[in-house]
């Protein structure tokens, strides 16, 4: 064996081979079976997309870097499971293009803070969250209410979405900024159109409290509301159990 | 240092830089209103700035062709100066993060100061600015020694440092902008990533065509490791980086997995840049540094096969540690776990390779603080791999994962094996790169070695500490069965480790501030070697000795 070696270490291109044929192996075998077994991922046919508000409002949960501190991942421990919740099934996330799974608690899991607290908490606690949280040690997000929500480009972020796999259909990509509008303004004429396209379910609400502009906080806020609600998970198990 | 290269080179520089600035006059025009545009300007800004000194020097004579029968030590300078600018500004960064879990106000009110966005400028700075650097300074070091060749060209090095620092900056920038992907060590979008891509690949031929001009039969280990390092981050940072952008103009992509996959793929390449770009490389470092400093042969030349080929192997299965008891398929988990149990095997095996080469020298451990470093890094290696393989355990992750103790264990790895065994080398490097006799002051390097190991200590001891609390705490039932924490309880017994942690960090970072100090003044200062034909600037092998040891420049 040493023999064979003493020979490999005088070549190159051959040491440089066996490297990659030597890495490649534990990937291949770990990654690629979970895009073929079925059951790696549970059927959930009323599994539904972010709306694109929700969108955009992930985009800003990503760009503040709040996967640094909160996880989104409930592990099947029983501690777990009392302190946050039904734990976090693989479709939960099927949609979740990276997924925000997290690896650090520096602040609670919040993979199902969805209904938990009111839109206004949610708003007090991103300006400040030592008004609500006296001991708090989360960073100050007051930003968030003055700055006017980006609607270009949401279009295109849903164009993306569907390139890498989410089913977003081609009235929803056309409409994506109308759609944003409407889930934030309820009395507006587009909020019933986004029901109509993404279920009587979704809040259509003012997130941020304040109807005259579509700020960022709208977007943040509507999309912690429905973490952990994209599905009805423990309807999800009982079926499951059944079967 | 600029008129070492040939005409040729300085026109090829100025060229690759007057289209890399139309390429940002590009990016800024077309991304109006995007965040990607600010990036657009700093690829101008800085291209320009470094084509001026480029055109000055354009119309310089030739070098003389003595220059290539010596080593080409011009761009592992450079690495180094870099090296030592990004541990000062990363580990200052670090320490005021550490700072802002104490006191949250001190963001400033700054959007880019929030502790989410400064948190992967920290990563980042560390591990790629830092250890990057590093990597890249001392393996065009000691590819040229262990090959008896000179660097195969002088164009290459330098587009490969550079290049590779662009990308450290727009990274670092763009968090800081809010431009990132949100994957976990892998922050930087999709333009950043093409660009390092490229970098990569000329990085790869460059060890390939160096290697290929080799004077002697063997490749030596140290070469295995940073070849490993090479080629296995190409294939992780390519597979871990699919994304589709939502505009040629834009910043934003999304990324090609989601969900589960995109977890195990994610942790598959995070775990293996602690295995390839944070061991394989710095093995590399060590293989060379150490016995060449300890002035001891390697202990055992099969015991370097094994370890290398165990962790070449073992460490692609080991990332799903880091998903236990998630969504993520059990037989997943199952495999990474008894992977990294076996990982202990030829982790061990390196470390205590490079300890047992130290028998013999024990004597110079105890009176050289530049080998001590060394020693220090090879046993926090063992100490740090034998914590990983007990945390990778299931049971034993069910209480360590997303507490303190994996940022305890990650910085035991971070401060004690890979930035001490840069020091080391570093240390090692500098009077020998700028042919001075020794370090400035040698109390300094004294100083930087106390503080460090302080500083380390301090830090792992207050993360184990709360860790351990902080895990115990979430799983701890009253008598009726309840749980007997709120999270806020943990939150608030975090805090006085929190404050130890950042003056950990504190200390660590003032013995870098001593170190970049002192290598300023060995630079500027120290005496010149009375033998400029010390062991470290043999001439090339097969070259007549005489005149062939000029410095540089």
């Amino acid at each position: 064996m040493f023999k064979l070696h003493y020979k490999l270490e005088r070549r190159a291109i051959g040491l440089t081979l066996a490297i990659i044929g030597a890495a490649s192996i534990g990937g291949i075998v770990e990654i690629a079976p979970l895009f073929t077994i079925a059951e790696t991922v549970e059927a959930a046919p009323d599994m539904r997309v972010y709306t694109p508000l929700e969108l955009a409002g992930r985009n800003i949960y990503m760009r503040e870097g709040c996967y640094a501190c909160h996880s989104q991942m409930i592990r099947t421990l029983k501690d777990d499971v009392d302190r946050y919740g039904h734990y976090s099934l693989a479709v939960e996330s099927k949609y979740d293009h990276p997924m925000l799974w997290g690896s650090k608690r520096t602040g609670p899991d919040i993979a199902r803070l969805g209904g938990k607290y009111s839109d206004e908490w949610h708003v007090r606690h991103l300006i400040n969250p030592r008004d609500v949280v006296p001991v708090s040690i989360m960073p100050a997000y007051g930003w968030l209410m003055e700055r006017t929500l980006r609607m270009d480009d949401l279009s295109s972020q849903l164009a993306a979405q569907r390139a890498v796999g989410v089913p977003y259909t081609g009235e929803m990509i056309a409409n994506a900024a109308a759609d944003a509008y409407g889930q934030a303004n309820p009395d507006s004429n587009a909020a019933a159109a986004v029901a109509e396209r993404y279920g009587e379910a979704t809040n259509v609400r003012t997130f941020d409290g304040d109807a005259q502009r579509l700020t960022e906080m709208d977007a943040l806020v509507a999309y912690l509301q429905i973490l952990g609600n994209l599905i009805d998970v423990n309807q999800k198990t009982a079926a499951a159990e059944t079967e | 240092m600029l008129s070492q290269l040939t005409k040729g080179e300085r026109q090829g520089a100025l060229t690759i830089l007057l289209a890399m600035s139309l390429l940002g006059v590009a990016i800024a025009a077309g991304g109006r209103g995007d965040p990607i545009a600010t990036h657009g300007f700093l690829i101008v800004i800085l291209s320009l700035g470094m084509a001026v000194p480029v055109m000055r020097h354009l119309f310089d004579p030739e070098p003389s062709s003595a220059r290539l029968r010596s080593y080409y030590d011009d761009p592992s300078k450079a690495g180094i100066v870099l090296t030592m600018a990004w541990a000062a500004f990363a580990l200052f960064i670090g320490d005021w993060v550490a700072w802002l879990l104490v006191n949250p106000n001190l963001t400033f009110d700054g959007a880019w100061a929030s502790f989410g966005r400064l948190r992967p400028v920290h990563t980042t700075g560390v591990i790629f600015g830092f250890g990057g650097n590093g990597l890249i300074a001392t393996s065009f070091y000691v590819m040229q020694r262990t090959s008896r060749a000179r660097l195969a060209d002088q164009f290459s090095p330098w587009f490969v440092l550079i290049g590779y620092n662009l990308f450290c900056v727009l990274a670092v920038t763009g968090y800081m902008l809010g431009i990132t992907q949100s994957k976990e060590y892998a922050e930087p979008e999709w333009y950043a990533d093409l660009w390092l891509l490229v970098v990569w690949v000329v990085y790869f031929i460059l060890y390939l065509r160096t290697l290929s001009r080799r004077q002697e039969p063997h490749i030596y280990v140290a070469n295995w490791y940073y070849m490993a390092f090479i080629v296995v981050v190409a294939m992780l940072h390519i597979v871990n980086n699919l994304a589709v952008p939502v505009s040629l103009v834009g910043a934003k992509s999304h990324s090609l997995f989601s969900g589960v996959q995109d977890a195990l793929t994610e942790w598959w390449y995070g775990h293996n840049a602690v295995a390839f770009f944070l061991t394989s490389g710095f093995l590399g470092m060590m293989y060379y540094y150490l016995p060449v400093r300890a002035g001891r042969p390697i202990f055992s030349y099969r015991m370097s096969i094994i370890s290398f080929w165990g962790i070449t192997f073992m460490y692609m299965w080991v990332g799903s540690h880091h998903l236990h008891y998630t969504a993520l398929p059990q037989w997943v988990q199952t495999l990474g776990m008894t992977f990294s149990l076996v990982l202990l095997v030829p982790s061990w095996g390196s470390a205590a390779n490079a300890l047992l080469t130290l028998n013999g020298a024990w004597h110079r451990v105890r009176d050289d603080a530049t080998l001590r470093f060394m020693m220090v890094a090879a046993v926090f290696y063992g100490l740090t791999t034998f914590e990983g393989s007990f945390m990778a355990i299931r049971p034993v992750n069910s209480l360590s994962h997303y507490t303190d103790w994996t940022v305890g264990h990650v910085h035991a790895g971070a401060l004690g094996w890979v930035a001490m065994i840069t020091f080391g080398a570093i240390y090692a490097s500098v009077p020998w790169l700028w042919k001075r006799e020794r370090m400035y002051s040698p109390a300094l390097v004294e100083l930087h070695f106390w503080l460090a190991l302080a500083g380390t200590l301090t830090y792992v001891f207050a993360m184990w500490n709360s860790g351990v609390i902080q895990g115990l705490m979430w799983r701890t039932y009253t008598e009726n069965g309840n749980l007997a924490y709120s999270f806020i309880d943990s939150l608030v017994a975090m805090r006085p480790y929190y404050i130890a942690r950042a003056i950990g960090g504190l200390l660590f970072l003032l013995g870098a501030l001593a170190g970049c100090l002192n290598i300023y003044l060995t630079i500027r200062h120290a005496p010149l070697a009375s033998d400029a034909e010390g062991s470290q600037s043999k001439p090339l092998y097969g070259q007549p000795a005489g005149g062939s040891l000029q410095p540089a420049e």
